[in-house]
């Protein structure tokens, strides 16, 4: 009897889901499509073409690992290792000192002064680009205010050397770090620091048993969030030294532009592929990390 | 305690000197200029100075676009998996982040093979006359693409989080039951509950449009960041003048979503 009763109302539930489900494929397959259109397309362009070589002469293609072996040595080699030093040099400093500044936000008991922080941080750090660069052009370049009124040319300060790039990178990294690093300081419980300050333990001794262990995983996953985002970072570069800084991303443009030599396209199409791995690495670092972050949090 | 706060305004107060400094010098660089004394000519030059309008009308443009292609992918779908497609979840959050893996200049290097391929194979194919219109200067629909591509882990997060905040099953099936359509039980149920993230990702997807540089410039584009670029070597003042006005801008309209959504934070958590 009560068999019956189940199979009776199960059934059309079990209809109204199919149609549930097929309506949900239905609205899923449009992003899919657009995204293996827009996305895949470029992408496996780029993998096809870093793999391939033009004989000039015949117009004959082949497959070659030639690309990529170029895209590894000589100026091409030290654009990489620039762009490798630089974003590990400003992410390090931007974790250094991001971190204060977010424990300051988040610790203020002033709500608009934190929404105002976040949200700048938000601007600066997604959106910062070209406007970024030129202010610091205005301030720090060659004829810039800071510069003129200071008289930082005669100790000689030059803004488009590595360290002015370091100092530009940071406007945008620590933002980033703030917004990556106010979840987890958010999840610091304050019964944790009772705890440990009813057992005797000073400031300091909580910070290094307590707080800093669980927030190990967010450190380094903003580190290599903050890595990646200085190693992709192109337009500020761009706009503000051209070319005499070797980066990797500068490297690119010139080759696909054929400002140095013609027929760079396919070891340009290589040094992007050389990105998308050290980009993809990141990832692999961060996610796992990120996840054993929020275990924390929850 | 006393100690406390002390450490925490020098903290704020050097980040606030290192973040202020330069707002504050590009300000007085575009007045201030050399050999002719306080001046606001950088700014009231802006609007007749030949490509603004065009430029900064065409960013606009595509931003418009971008943000109603992103949306109408985006929303349906993101709806669907809380619906009826919780397998499909884990697909679309890695085609949502693929984005981040592939810089920006990777991408276009890859969007730059794709278009030749237009003049070197496809040119007696009628796909030929499409490549073709996607890259009309006046209104280069490849860019759209391309950002809406790069829009898509900003617009995931945004709309994440606020179908979190909403139990989207329970209102679907009371619109529903009270006799609406699918479409309907959408626009009249869902749509409202969602405005404050539908919010947030439309002005994540405009600020991301209007700084955009990479792509656009290396596709041979001119929106409002590569004018900005290109007239920078002839008007310092003036590239640095609205520079400075289009991050206020940005950080004015964001501020003022915070204030009326409350929700920007959480949709720009890493």
């Amino acid at each position: 009897m009560t068999a019956t009763a189940v199979r009776v109302d199960s059934a059309p539930a079990a209809a109204v889901k199919r149609r549930r489900r097929s309506l949900g494929w239905l609205a899923v397959v449009p992003l899919l499509a657009f995204t293996a259109l827009a996305f895949g397309l470029p992408a496996l362009a780029m993998l096809d073409g870093a793999f391939t070589a033009k004989d000039p002469a015949t117009g004959a293609t082949s497959y070659t690992t030639g690309n990529l072996t170029a895209s590894l040595q000589g100026a091409y080699l030290t654009a990489l290792l620039g762009s490798v030093k630089l974003s590990a040099v400003s992410a390090a400093l931007g974790v250094l000192l991001g971190l204060p500044l977010a424990q300051a936000v988040v610790t203020s008991r002033f709500r608009a002064l934190r929404e105002a922080v976040l949200t700048a941080s938000g601007v600066l750090a997604n959106f910062g680009g070209v406007p970024l660069a030129f202010a610091f052009v205005a301030t720090l370049g060659n004829a810039g205010v800071l510069t003129r009124h200071l008289g930082l040319a005669d100790q000689g300060w030059d803004l488009y050397s590595f360290w002015g790039l370091v100092i530009v990178y940071l406007y945008f990294l620590i933002p980033l770090m703030v917004l990556t690093i106010t979840p987890a300081l958010e999840g610091l419980r304050t019964q944790w620091r009772e705890a440990a300050q009813n057992n005797g333990a000073t400031p300091v001794q909580y910070w290094r048993h307590v707080a800093l262990p669980v927030l190990l995983p967010s450190l380094l996953g903003g580190l290599v969030l903050l890595f990646g985002s200085a190693f992709a970072a192109y337009a500020t570069a761009a706009a503000m030294v051209g070319s005499s800084i070797p980066l990797v991303t500068l490297q690119i443009a010139d080759a696909i532009s054929g400002n140095v030599l013609v027929g760079q396209e396919n070891v340009a199409l290589a040094l992007s592929l050389d990105m998308v791995l050290v980009a993809g690495l990141v990832m692999a670092v961060y996610l796992p990390l990120q996840r054993r972050s929020a275990r924390w949090l929850a | 305690m006393a100690r406390l706060t002390l450490w925490r305004w020098g903290v704020l107060g050097l980040a606030g000197l290192y973040f202020l400094v330069p707002l504050a010098a590009s300000v007085v660089f575009t007045v201030d200029v050399p050999g002719q004394g306080v001046t606001f000519d950088a700014y009231t030059q802006i609007f007749s100075t030949d490509g603004f309008t065009s430029s900064l009308l065409l960013s606009l443009e595509l931003a418009a676009a971008t943000i109603a292609v992103v949306l109408l992918l985006m929303v349906p779908a993101m709806v669907a998996l809380r619906l009826g497609a919780p397998r499909l979840r884990p697909v679309v959050e890695v085609v949502c982040s693929l984005p981040l893996v592939v810089p920006p200049i990777a991408f276009v290097a890859g969007i730059g093979t794709v278009l030749k391929w237009g003049p070197e194979h496809l040119s007696r194919t009628p796909l030929f006359q499409t490549f073709v219109a996607i890259q009309n200067p006046d209104f280069p629909f490849v860019l759209v693409l391309a950002y809406v591509v790069m829009a898509l882990p900003f617009v995931y997060r945004a709309l994440d989080a606020g179908l979190r905040a909403v139990d989207v099953r329970t209102l679907v099936e009371a619109a529903r039951s009270c006799g609406a359509g699918w479409p309907q039980a959408l626009v009249q149920a869902v749509l409202p509950n969602l405005r404050g993230a539908l919010l947030n990702a439309s002005f994540l997807t405009l600020a991301l449009v209007l700084g955009e540089f990479t792509v656009a410039q290396l596709l041979g584009f001119q929106p409002f960041a590569v004018w900005i670029v290109n007239v920078s070597g002839s008007q310092a003042q003036l590239s640095v003048a609205v520079s400075v006005l289009s991050l206020l801008v940005t950080w004015v309209l964001l501020l003022a979503l915070a204030g009326a959504g409350g929700r920007t934070r959480t949709a720009s958590r890493g």
